[in-house]
């Protein structure tokens, strides 16, 4: 399956309840942080499926990156399971868990977190060197809308435009899971807009189950389900009934 | 090419003032060590090209006189292979424009052949031919001193006659590589000659037709040379044998070792210190590197690069710079060891030299530049390895800062707000200010190290020349004189002072160790060969027994209180037992001493003398001269400044050639460190420069932070440095340490002055660049930057 910025969506198909992507089973995180023991997860069990489109809604400290790293195979819990599909991946070694990240899953980080010394085609050129079966990184810049800044280093791109090369690095190895911490933690409200109805255009199109993080709540509205975290626990969920377009989203 | 190489090549351009400075330390390293190493088989093959060519001797003998039927005797001991019996005389020459005696050595050649050992390399000129007379060969070097050339004729004293001789030829010899005079350590190029003659004239001038006063073996392969000079000896021993010796005791070719013994010193110790100054800087740097691309290396592991990918990415910029490195001191090294090899070559006048380039000395080079890069990044990279990706997400937690002790104890009105910025920062992280101390305490090591040659070199010297043997001139004569012959000497013009002594050829022996020398009888009473100990005391000649120099003390395995086998060498050859009452500490030589009393009494002699120190008025010392050129028995006069001047020529020249490119060598790894640890701190904390500029400290505020920083570093790392640039100097006297030669630990307030200097200059330097770049700093984008 390959995807260009100007082909039409096929049948847009919901969340796909029967197969379930991520389960987790009373996931606890305590880490050290300094001097200080944080307890970052205090029994979390959650499922997400095929498709879906999920908001971690929370306050910061609340947990929600710790889950999605614990989620995105970047970390380990202290107790409890995590499934992804039929595999458990708290029971995975280090090496395993190196292969699922490459193969599975996509990241997307509040800073962004582009190689400095490299320009946005090779940022994304340096996922696509090492998955599966990738799109070519120009086709990936295109998708979001970065055709023509494909030889600009990170130092000559606006802060927008480096959160979509991010994007455009995660989306590229056409992955299964994508995970995205804070992304538009940095950016002001247009061109936070813009890199949200990217991932949700990746969303909508690949069918890539997506999650995630946030804590500006209007981002909710365009999820299939939001999940707020609250002290290491989930403090409710719910589900949209109708979900927004990011251009509709009011905050 | 993948991104990630890419990565590889921008990062490295991004520092490549800090990659090419450690590039240049370790290409420092391995050129020295090329340089050595390469040298050292240069003129390793070329000595045994030589010596095989010119069919060097493997054992050497002199006597009295012996009948030639005895030398087809010797010729029938079991693994000999050939026997070649001279006559070698030394004889008082007249040379015009040298005021004082030169000494020629008279070796006997036939006419109608070449030798069959130690044969002649003609340089120029022609060889001699049979039943002409007064023709002669003449080293080279001795030539080259007096611009004389094959034609020329000068006169010598054969055996009480007046002689004039007639070059005919410009030679050198195997046996002769470097003209020592016996008794000497130093060559002495202007003094002394080799000069070959035909056999039948030289022997009538002596009369020594039908005999022979010196023979030279060369032995079977597989034979043992002990054995053969065993019996040698037993054979010899009737005609006054003085002992023979094999190639390691020969003067000549035992300099030779001990030189190559240096190189190859030198290949082992610089380089080592050079590479461990790498080592640091690379581990140093990498560690940096490595903590500030701590989300990057997050942002590669979240996308699944492995610990393997993630390490090799990382060793791979190590090894760019280490292989840029090595690459360029080999290049470099090939090239000063070519040059080097020339002049060594011109030097001792070998009649060919053979350089090759190795490839195994730039793989051995390659080997130890990458193994030492390994050493000293392994863990920064290990480090990279293991950094767990979430973690590495995490904001590192904020630095924990305190009051200084000193502000603690209520002084902190006397530091500024920037003052007190320098000290927290020094006092928050002592192990980096530690570190920085111990890099920059290395480049003043290296600097000390270089300069320390120059002063071993000035103290040795000034010791042996100025300090313990304080004649002007030094008298010998052919054989013992009584008495008498040291008051006839104190009656010419211009004689000062005298001191006689009596030396006498002995075999030292304890258990199964031995060495030929000469036991050196002194006077009491004695102001111009003073006997000093390397703590610079005067030492007491023992009113009994053997005073040794410590070295031979090792060599003989002896300590004071065990007896020694004294075996003499001429006269009546007693063998006595004598205890070892003292010990010197010296530094040059294997010596050992007596009070002249006791040797005399041992001797059955009554005041006999070897030879005569004097001191002598300036003034007259050419009629002086003079007359001592027409004394008979006068076998050598030895000046004290031509001895200095040899000193200087050839120990002195050889090191200077070396020292010169350690110095240089050393500036460059000091200039490396230091520029390294600046822009070290300048990365670490750029953004808090900037923030400090943002809230309005001027540049010059926000630079005297960071300088002053590198000035308390630079300042505390020079005493630092001091101490392990002594350590690293006992090392390399270890290491060139041979049984001629010890090398003094002494290094100059001069030498400490320059290590600090360049030291010094290096921090402005360095810190110039630096404040050049917190002026450019770009304010917006360093505080964008994420810790």
């Amino acid at each position: 399956m390959s995807l260009s910025s100007d082909s039409v969506p096929a049948a847009i198909k919901p969340p796909d309840t029967s197969v379930t992507v991520f389960a987790t089973e009373d996931v606890t995180k305590v880490y050290q942080m300094g001097e200080i023991e944080v307890q970052a997860l205090r029994g979390v069990d959650l499922k997400l499926f095929e498709r879906e489109f999920v908001v971690l809604l929370g306050p910061s400290g609340s947990g929600k990156s710790t889950l999605l790293n614990i989620l995105g195979g970047l970390d380990l819990p202290t107790s409890g399971v995590v499934r992804y599909r039929d595999q458990e991946i708290t029971a995975f070694d280090d090496a395993a868990l190196t292969r699922y990240r490459r193969d599975h899953v996509g990241f997307v980080f509040q800073f962004y977190n582009l190689i400095p010394s490299l320009t946005a085609k090779e940022n994304v050129a340096l996922v696509t060197e090492v998955a599966l079966d990738p799109m070519e990184p120009v086709d990936a810049l295109g998708l979001v809308g970065l055709a023509d800044r494909v030889d600009h280093f990170p130092a000559q791109l606006s802060g927008g435009e480096q959160q979509r090369v991010a994007i455009a690095r995660a989306i590229a190895k056409q992955p299964d899971v994508l995970l995205c911490d804070e992304p538009t933690g940095a950016l002001d409200v247009h061109t936070g807009v813009v890199v949200l109805e990217v991932i949700d255009r990746i969303n909508r199109e690949l069918g890539t189950t997506t999650a995630v993080i946030t804590h500006n709540a209007a981002i909710s509205d365009m999820a299939h389900r939001v999940i707020a975290m609250k002290d290491g626990r989930i403090g409710s969920v719910h589900t949209n009934d109708k979900r927004l377009d990011p251009s509709e989203l009011q905050w | 090419m993948s991104a990630l190489h890419r990565k590889l090549i921008r990062d490295l351009l991004h520092m490549k003032g800090q990659a090419t400075a450690i590039s240049l330390v370790i290409a420092s390293g391995i050129a020295v060590f090329v340089m050595a190493v390469s040298t050292y088989n240069a003129l390793n093959l070329t000595r045994q090209a030589y010596y095989d060519r010119y069919r060097f001797a493997d054992v050497f003998t002199s006597l009295k006189r012996a009948p030639l039927t005895l030398a087809d005797r010797i010729a029938q001991i079991p693994g000999v292979a050939q026997a070649e019996p001279r006559v070698v005389m030394d004889v008082t020459l007249d040379i015009e424009g040298l005021s004082e005696p030169a000494v020629g050595r008279m070796v006997s050649i036939p006419a109608d052949r070449r030798p069959r050992l130690n044969d002649v390399y003609l340089k120029a000129g022609r060889y001699i031919e049979p039943y002409r007379t007064n023709e002669v060969l003449v080293s080279e070097p001795f030539l080259e001193a007096h611009g004389m050339e094959p034609g020329d004729s000068f006169e010598a004293i054969l055996n009480g006659r007046r002689q004039s001789l007639t070059i005919v030829g410009v030679a050198m010899s195997p046996e002769y590589v470097l003209q020592i005079r016996p008794g000497e350590l130093i060559p002495d190029k202007k003094r002394f000659a080799i000069i070959w003659m035909d056999e039948r004239e030289l022997a009538s001038a002596f009369d020594m037709e039908g005999a022979f006063n010196n023979i030279t073996l060369t032995l079977l392969r597989g034979a043992s040379e002990q054995e053969v000079i065993t019996r040698l000896d037993r054979l010899i021993e009737p005609y006054g044998g003085a002992g023979s010796h094999g190639r390691s005791e020969h003067l000549s070719a035992r300099f030779l070792s001990d030189e190559l013994k240096q190189l190859r010193a030198s290949a082992i110790v610089s380089p080592s210190i050079f590479l461990s100054v790498a080592v640091f800087l690379l581990h140093v740097v990498i560690t940096r590197v490595i903590s500030t691309q701590r989300e990057q290396i997050a942002a590669l592991k979240a996308f699944g690069y492995t610990h393997w990918e993630v390490g090799r990415h990382y060793m791979l910029f190590v090894m760019v710079i280490t292989t840029v490195g090595a690459l360029i001191g080999t290049a470099f090294g090939v090239w000063l060891g070519k040059g080097i090899t020339g002049i060594y070559a011109q030097f001792y006048h070998f009649p060919e030299y053979l350089y090759h380039f190795d490839a195994r000395i730039v793989a051995t080079a390659l080997s130890i530049s990458v193994l030492a890069a390994v050493i000293g990044t392994f863990g920064a990279v290990r480090q990279a390895v293991l950094l767990p990706p979430a973690e590495a997400m995490r904001p590192a937690p904020p630095a924990q800062f305190r009051e200084t002790l000193l502000e603690r104890l209520g002084w902190s009105r006397l530091f500024s707000a920037s003052g007190r910025m320098v000290l927290r920062e020094l006092e928050r992280r002592p192990w980096k200010a530690m570190m920085s101390i111990v890099g920059i305490a290395f480049a003043v090591a290296v600097l000390v190290l270089g300069r320390f040659g120059v002063d071993a070199m000035d103290y040795m010297m000034n010791f042996q020349y100025f300090v313990t043997q304080r004649q002007d001139l030094s008298v010998t004569f052919v054989e013992p004189l009584s008495a008498d012959a040291e008051f006839e000497l104190q009656q010419l013009p211009g004689v000062l002072r005298s001191e006689s002594y009596r030396a006498v050829g002995v075999k030292l022996r304890h258990e199964h160790r031995y060495r030929n020398v000469a036991i050196l009888g002194l006077g009491d009473d004695r102001e111009l060969y003073r006997l000093i100990d390397a703590r610079e005391n005067q030492a007491k000649l023992p009113s009994n027994g053997l005073m040794l120099s410590d070295k031979l003390a090792e060599v003989l395995d002896v300590e004071v209180g065990d007896t020694v086998v004294v075996e003499v060498l001429e006269g009546e050859r007693p063998t006595w037992e004598v205890p070892v009452t003292a010990l010197l500490y010296e530094f040059q030589g294997t010596n050992a001493y007596m009070s002249r009393k006791v040797l005399d009494g041992l001797l059955r002699e009554q005041g006999s003398v070897s030879g005569t120190y004097l001191r002598v008025d300036g003034n007259v010392i050419d009629t002086l001269y003079e007359q001592l050129k027409e004394t008979p028995r006068v076998a050598a006069v030895t000046l004290k400044d031509a001895a200095l001047e040899g000193f200087r020529d050839t120990i002195a020249e050889n090191q200077n050639i070396m020292q010169g490119f350690n110095i240089m060598f050393a500036c460059i790894i000091a200039f490396g460190v230091v520029y390294n640890t600046a822009r070290i701190s300048l990365s670490e904390r750029s953004r808090e420069m900037g923030t400090l500029r943002v809230i309005g400290f001027t540049r010059a505020e926000v630079s005297t932070i960071l300088l002053g920083e590198l000035a308390v570093i630079t300042l505390a790392a020079i005493p630092v440095g001091f101490g392990i640039g002594y350590l690293f100097a006992q090392a390399m006297a270890k290491g060139f340490e041979s049984e001629m030669f010890r090398i003094p630990i002494v290094i100059s307030s001069e030498t400490l002055a320059f290590a600090a200097g360049v030291t010094i200059v290096a921090s402005l330097i360095s810190g110039l660049i630096v404040r050049r770049q917190i002026d450019h700093m770009d304010l917006v984008s360093v505080l964008k930057q994420k810790e």
